[in-house]
């Protein structure tokens, strides 16, 4: 049975590296009626500033692209960030995201999905090529 | 600009604030580099202390400084590292490359 999200929020920005900021705040004021902790909060910024990062310097490369944020809060303190785009895609999931491994060039760590997969506590990535990519993470906030 | 920097020449010394990502690390990374390309500084000193969040692009921001001194056979030191950044910093083992001082 599909889990019923108790709460929702759908954000759209263009991929603009000026969004990256506004991606992760926006994000967090969502999920600050959780009652999150500041590391709990700086954790999904983090994850969130990867993923959005992503999908301006890789789905995007060349344009301006769409990148949609859907944030559902479910019981018990779950989190839900989807973060699609509809950009060039990945033509290898598992290779991308294997820790220092990018496309990105010199001042590109290459670290992005490490990042998403240590700060949350569950990380999934579809992609098809030319068509985009959807990254879903999960998060449990401990209630306080 | 979200940094200010002191050079004598041999140390640079850089104060990072704001949020660093993939946005604001470009004149961050230009700003340190116009004190480090083609100079003999074999110090460089980053403070974090007025860093108020910071992802992945600021440990690329990192390792291409740490090249850049390397080059010089220099050493690269960290300093006012927050809990949060810390823990950033520790996934790409930054602590393996520089001497990070938190506080």
């Amino acid at each position: 049975m599909a889990r019923q999200a108790l709460n929702q929020t759908k954000i759209t920005v263009l991929s603009r590296s000026s969004n990256e900021s506004y991606a992760r705040v926006a994000v967090a004021a969502f999920a600050a009626q959780l009652d999150p902790t500041v590391e709990e909060l700086n954790d999904l910024k983090t994850a969130v500033s990867e993923a959005v990062t992503n999908c301006i310097v890789h789905a995007y490369p060349d344009t301006i692209g769409p990148i949609y944020i859907t944030v559902s809060l479910f019981e018990e303190g779950l989190v839900q960030i989807r973060i699609r785009d509809k950009g060039r895609g990945i033509d290898d999931v598992k290779r991308a995201m294997e820790p220092l491994y990018t496309t990105g060039g010199e001042e590109r760590a290459g670290l992005g999905f490490a990042v998403m997969e240590s700060f949350t506590d569950k990380l999934r990535v579809r992609s098809t090529p030319y068509k985009g990519t959807t990254v879903t993470m999960e998060k449990v906030i401990r209630c306080r | 600009m979200p940094i200010r920097i002191e050079s004598d020449g041999q140390t640079v010394t850089a104060y990072l604030s704001g949020e660093i990502d993939h946005h604001s690390a470009v004149a961050m990374r230009q700003a340190i580099d116009a004190h480090l390309v083609g100079g003999n500084a074999t110090l460089l000193i980053m403070d974090f202390t007025d860093v108020t969040f910071m992802d992945s692009s600021g440990i690329g921001l990192v390792m291409g400084r740490y090249r850049q001194i390397k080059y010089n056979d220099g050493e690269l030191h960290i300093q006012g590292t927050s809990p949060h950044i810390y823990k950033v910093m520790r996934i790409a083992g930054l602590e393996r490359l520089a001497v990070i001082e938190k506080g």
